[in-house]
């Protein structure tokens, strides 16, 4: 098999894609996050603010996500095909959310009524939470596994996936990127709106902590699987124990009113979650509870040597691109939220 | 064919028919964009700066349909077409990744500039915005339409496994890119979302003409739109011309289609309209004799093979579909190109803007481009059929094994419902831009005036404005 630096490709595509995914939900997760929170503003003008303190990045962010579905696709084909179909109505009911969160933000300021604004407020704000539900309840899912038969073919029911501690996953992921998205917001606002989030970001954070000691513990008994890794390697227990660090130092951050900080601290917490989980996993994709034959391994669903050798090349071209862009943008938009003439 | 086929079927064909009102749009305006931002940047002529501005605005309405759109379409990739996915995914998917990479995030990152960033970065940070997201969308047609390309012409692959289990790897990445039909149908594609574009431009800037209402930026407008159209309806012939050239080479069975040309091997005529009777194996028609094998082979007796010599299983079905939808794509063509040299004549002659009529046409052809843009698709993709991947993968083959009928029909329902609202909020808040029209500081109108019309490359005919002033 191929190497790239003593590593072989298919595990650099995992790396990638994981990167990648990892970028996703740091990025979307903020816009998503102050998407989440948007019906807790009240007046008109914070609500704007707050729409304006996404509006130019949220396009940006959201690309993340075509480029790591795409990214799955070249690299993973049997994975990307088993995990969309498997979960056909899950995705389509994302999807249709990410229709709704597009046009909400895009339509909502081009008329002056107020019922026309309510409306898309609240479909900006039920498509946000949908979404960070359905991102849960999928990786809920993949976490526990899911049954596949020895020729990968799914054998389970849709009802199977709305299980308990997929919900757990669920409610997780939507009060990280909650209190995520209460520190974004904290950076781009001020005055009353300020003070505001700050006892939203409070909140969240609490219930982020709850949310995640649950799944934590959750985790540790009903899905021994995940956690054998740390078993077999108890070095490697430095993981989970830096994650609860860096939770605690979010509530430090918060409690200092040190909200950069905390966004950092936030965006680590989500890194780190992900690379818990792809632990776990490592090496296969997706695993099958009902016969280990069923579980898709790297080596198994990845593309030729040919093409992941080529897309890699695209990847060390392309992704210093992506990075520059994003923190371009970033950059010529920073500092507190004006409204404008060509605001939302 | 079963139901889960059908209806995926109809589902991938209505949401790509629907995501593709939007990205010939976003990509031609893209283009108008630049040249009307550029020549602000060159004149300094307030008028250009009001016109960006006010296309800008309804160029971000269209991409934020476009890409809300196209996100269904990349994943509907694994959720309907599951096999399809893991036999092409080596191929495919590179394309797709390399479009993210590539054109999907210099897009999205410099449209917030183009869109949000007037006052936070220079002009010319702002025009290099515009380029580059106007670059970003003409990269991301490549990819796609390579991929698509494959689809049509495989080339530079070999087979792996056998029955469910081939897949498709890619033995020559470039081979694979440059595809016999690549360049042709990039070329063909690009052209046709320029077509798009300006036909917007002119439509719009056709109407305020009419209604006399901010006539300097529409005729300047109109002036830009003009020339790009006119360039690109002649392009359209052209590569439209080398487009069929690669069919008959690889795809005798869509040609044989496209023309209703049954015998097993004999001259075939070329239709300017028609009616194919598919079971009685009759077309009839308005036709050039032998004009078909003329084209083709420069000999109207040249043979070339029919429907007839392929073997059934392996015809596509809805001949008398591909037949019409291939010669209202051309009747377009053919009418784009007399409609836009006219225009042209008229504008050297200085009548163009009071030939009223002429107007009231450009008004309503913004639909033609439209429509030739989807019959196009139609023709190539139907035409296509029975394979996904021609020869190599049968459309029936290609569907995911785990989605029930049940769960396709209630996405397509979902789509449908939304899709359909969508369309009727696009249409209403883009005749709400178009009915406020450009902002214009309060000296702009008269400032044309004193415009220096040499300064203004386009304007070969004065504005009218001021006569017109004068009758309101
Ligand atoms: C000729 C060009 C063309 C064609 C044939 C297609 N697209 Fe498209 N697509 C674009 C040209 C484009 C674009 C110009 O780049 C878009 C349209 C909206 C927009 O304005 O950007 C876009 C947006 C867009 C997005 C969102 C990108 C973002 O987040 O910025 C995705 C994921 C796709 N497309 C995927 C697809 C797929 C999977 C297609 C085929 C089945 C497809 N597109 C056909
Ligand atoms: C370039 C990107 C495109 C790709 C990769 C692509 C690929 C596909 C695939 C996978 C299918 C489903 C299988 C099938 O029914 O054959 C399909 C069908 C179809 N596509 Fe495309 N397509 C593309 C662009 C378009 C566009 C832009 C249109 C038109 C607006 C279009 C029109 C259709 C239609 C009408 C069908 C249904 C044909 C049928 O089932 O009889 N396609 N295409
Ligand atoms: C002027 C005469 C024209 C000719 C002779 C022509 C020819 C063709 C041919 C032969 C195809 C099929 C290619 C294939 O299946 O691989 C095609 C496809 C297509 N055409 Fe045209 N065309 C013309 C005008 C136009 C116009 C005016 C537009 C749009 C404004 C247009 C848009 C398209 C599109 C979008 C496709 C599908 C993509 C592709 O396969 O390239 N065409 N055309």
């Amino acid at each position: 098999m191929d190497t790239f630096l003593g590593i072989d490709l298919p595990t650099w595509w995992f790396l990638l894609i994981g990167a990648l995914i990892t970028g996703y939900g740091i990025l979307d997760g903020f816009d998503l996050g102050a998407g989440a929170l948007h019906l807790f503003f009240r007046k008109e003008q914070s609500r704007r603010i707050a729409l304006n303190a996404i509006g130019p990045v949220w396009d940006g962010n959201e690309v993340w996500l075509v480029i790591g579905a795409g990214a799955l696709f070249a690299a993973f084909p049997l994975v990307y095909g088993t995990i969309l179909s498997v979960f056909y109505l899950p995705f389509i009911l994302f999807l249709v959310a990410i229709i709704f969160r597009a046009i909400s933000i895009e339509f909502r300021g081009k008329e002056p009524m107020p019922w026309w604004h309510q409306l898309w407020d609240v479909s900006y704000c039920v498509s946000s939470i949908v979404i960070a539900l359905l991102l849960g309840l999928v990786l809920g899912n993949l976490i526990q596994g899911i049954p596949l038969n020895a020729n990968h073919e799914f054998v389970g029911r849709l009802r199977d996936f709305f299980n308990p501690y997929a919900g757990l996953i669920s409610v997780t992921v939507l009060s990280l990127f909650m209190m995520h998205g209460a520190m974004y917001l904290l950076m781009k606002t001020e005055d009353r709106l300020y003070t505001k989030l700050t006892i939203i970001a409070d909140n969240t954070s609490k219930f982020f902590i709850l949310c995640f000691l649950a799944a934590s513990n959750a985790t540790l008994i009903y899905v021994p699987h995940m956690t054998a890794i740390f078993k077999n390697n108890p070095a490697l227990f430095v993981l989970p124990m830096a994650a609860v660090l860096i939770v605690l130092n979010i509530r430090r951050s918060i409690e200092k009113r040190q909200y950069r900080r905390g966004f950092i601290s936030s965006s680590i917490t989500t890194a780190l979650l992900l690379i818990l989980f792809a632990m776990g996993l490592y090496p296969n994709l997706v695993l099958s509870t009902v016969d280990p034959r069923g579980h898709i391994s790297i080596y198994e669903a990845a593309s030729s040597d040919a093409s992941l050798r080529t897309m890699l090349l695209f990847a060390f071209i392309g992704m210093p691109l992506v990075g520059t862009y994003t923190v371009f943008m970033f950059w010529t938009f920073r500092g507190k939220v004006k409204l404008e003439e060509h605001s939302y | 064919m079963d139901n889960v086929e059908l209806l995926s079927r109809i589902q991938f064909a209505f949401t790509i028919a629907f995501h593709y009102i939007y990205p010939p749009l976003s990509i031609g305006l893209g283009v108008c964009l630049v040249v009307m931002e550029g020549l602000y940047l060159k004149t300094k002529n307030k008028i250009y700066e009001e016109l960006t501005r006010f296309w800008v605005k309804i160029f971000a309405l269209i991409f934020g349909i476009g890409v809300a759109t196209g996100i269904v379409m990349e994943f509907e990739f694994g959720t309907n077409w599951a096999t399809y996915s893991r036999y092409v995914g080596d191929i495919f998917g590179s394309a797709l990744a390399a479009e993210g990479i590539f054109a999907f995030a210099l897009e999205s990152a410099f449209l917030g500039i183009l869109l949000f960033g007037w006052n936070r970065v220079s002009p010319r940070v702002h025009f290099l915005a515009t380029i580059l997201v106007a670059l970003g969308s003409i990269f991301s047609a490549l990819w796609i339409v390579v991929a698509n390309s494959w689809q049509q012409t495989p080339a530079g692959y070999r087979i792996e496994g056998q029955g469910m289990q081939a897949r498709a790897i890619v033995t020559d990445f470039w081979e694979m890119v440059f595809n016999p039909s690549s360049v042709e149908r990039y070329s063909h594609v690009l052209i046709g979302a320029f077509l798009s574009g300006s036909f917007l431009v002119l439509s719009v800037s056709a109407w305020y003409i009419l209604k006399k209402k901010h006539v300097v930026h529409a005729q300047t407008a109109f002036r830009i739109a003009l020339w790009v159209a006119a360039v690109s309806a002649l392009g359209q012939l052209f590569t439209g011309h080398k487009s069929a050239e690669v069919v008959t080479k690889y795809q005798p069975a869509k040609l044989a289609a496209m023309e209703g040309h049954f015998e097993k091997l004999a001259p075939a005529d070329m239709y300017l309209m028609g009616w194919v009777d598919a079971k009685n194996q009759k077309t009839t028609g308005l036709k050039i004799p032998g004009g078909l094998s003329l084209l083709v082979h420069q000999d109207m007796k040249a043979p070339i093979p029919g429907l007839n010599s392929i073997k059934p299983e392996n015809r596509p079905k809805a001949i008398n579909f591909v037949f019409q939808t291939y010669h209202l794509m051309v009747a377009i063509g053919m009418t784009l190109i007399g409609l836009t040299l006219f225009s042209l004549f008229l504008l050297y002659r200085k009548k163009l803007f009071e030939t009223r009529w002429l107007m009231v046409v450009f008004v309503y052809a913004v639909l033609l481009p439209q429509i030739a843009n989807q019959v196009g698709w139609y023709t190539a993709e139907v035409g296509r059929q029975p394979w996904v991947v021609y020869g190599l993968l049968r459309t029936s083959d290609a569907l995911s094994q785990a989605v029930k009928a049940e769960h396709v029909l209630i996405s397509l329902i979902l789509f449908t419902f939304i899709y359909v609202m969508l369309f009727g909020l696009f249409l209403y808040l883009l005749n709400k831009k178009i009915q406020h029209g450009p902002d214009v500081a309060s000296d702009s109108e008269t400032s044309s005036s004193r415009m220096n019309p040499s300064l203004i490359p386009l304007m070969s005919e004065r504005a009218t404005s001021k006569s017109e002033h004068a009758k309101d």
